[in-house]
């Protein structure tokens, strides 16, 4: 567990310093994920030790969200100033974004399954 | 030497234990780790059901409990940031999943990227006029553009386009819970079955919250959750910055 957390934080470090140096277009956590990825895509193995650490955050992953959303407190005023105007921004893009996607990937899907079972 | 404690003055009285405890880092770890454990309780006893998501329960009970003690937010971050610095790692771990599903994700990588730009583009797109249209502040526009990318990103993404860390947040964490509202009865009202696309979608719109949704319902809706807000992540932090530049 320990050593699978060091080794998630060495990735993160990487990251870190990896956005420092291009001047943070992509955010230090994002490369560290990809670093990791690339890592394990091309040692073909996932060792237990990552993979446990790894599952115990996901497996959680709702509780790291909370800290920073309660300074909706912050806020409350100018979020009320304007409150239809963000939540509808939110529910009607939200509920957009997942029929498009849905929608798009089972098309792309299914084209691509069709062709395949052509080609015998 | 009087090493005793004056007898006269009795126990320390409660609001003195409260003063001392309010002002250690302690207080604000504690009090998020047991509200977000109740509401994952909550949410197990109902089921799952998506109105009983432990993030909203969870925000809710702490507010609650820091407006009641009249604690401010700062004071509460001292012991929350934490947890809040374990979203970085959790989204370094998210290369976990993607590594287990690596042949799959390579042999439709091309779909699940067309179906991921299309659904980020759209999302952006559909926030962004529905905003101006209500005459949202233009901090406020450009605090929305990130937020249905996985909060660290978001957050990033929106100072560098004139808006606000905090607000994002709010917008992120906002999107998840709906996200993870109305997958499942959206869904359902599409007609999509194949536990891939469902959660795929919900991991595009809702990033980490939708995925912890996703995870909670199926284990390969989860995995395409986690797959699809990390595809939306990269992309995201690469995109959004230029798309910034030319909507806002």
């Amino acid at each position: 567990m320990l050593k699978g957390i060091a080794i998630l934080l060495v990735f993160q470090s990487t990251g870190e310093v990896v956005a420092h140096f291009t001047q943070g277009v992509v955010p230090g956590p994002v490369l560290g994920m990809v670093l990791l990825l690339i890592f394990l895509v091309v040692r073909k193995n996932i060792e237990p030790a990552i993979a446990q650490a790894a599952d115990s955050l996901l497996a959680n992953l709702s509780v790291f969200f909370i800290p920073a959303a309660v300074g909706v407190m912050l806020y409350a005023s100018s979020l009320q100033q304007s409150v239809l105007a963000w939540t509808l921004a939110i529910i009607l893009s939200t509920i957009a974004a997942i029929t498009t996607t849905a929608l798009c990937l089972r098309w792309l899907l299914s084209r691509t399954q069709k062709s395949a079972s052509k080609i015998p | 030497m009087k090493a005793t404690p004056n007898i006269s003055q009795g126990l320390p009285s409660l609001a003195d234990i409260w003063v001392y405890l309010s002002a250690t880092p302690l207080f604000g770890l504690t009090l998020t780790l047991v509200s977000y454990l109740i509401a994952e309780s909550i949410y197990q006893r109902s089921n799952k059901h998506p109105l009983a998501n432990p993030v909203l329960i969870a925000i809710c009970a702490i507010i609650a409990v820091l407006t009641m003690t009249k604690t401010d937010y700062q004071t509460y971050f001292q012991g929350a940031q934490f947890v809040h610095f374990l979203l970085g790692t959790a989204t370094v771990a998210l290369a976990i999943p993607l590594a287990r599903l690596w042949k799959e994700l390579a042999a439709q990588a091309l779909p699940l990227m067309i179906a991921m730009l299309m659904g980020g583009a759209v999302s952006v797109l559909v926030a962004i006029s529905v905003a101006r249209l209500f005459d949202a502040p233009p901090a406020m526009v450009a605090s929305l553009l990130p937020k249905s990318v996985t909060a660290p990103i978001a957050m990033a993404i929106s100072q560098q386009a004139g808006g606000s860390a905090t607000l994002t947040a709010i917008f992120t964490v906002s999107t998840g819970i709906i996200g993870a509202l109305v997958a499942t009865p959206l869904l359902n009202l599409l007609g999509i079955k194949d536990w891939a696309v469902r959660g795929f979608a919900v991991g595009v719109a809702a990033h980490g919250i939708g995925t912890a949704r996703a995870y909670s319902v199926d284990a390969r809706a989860g995995a395409y959750a986690s797959l699809g807000m990390g595809l939306h992540a990269i992309f995201g932090a690469i995109l959004l910055p230029l798309v910034a530049r030319w909507v806002l």
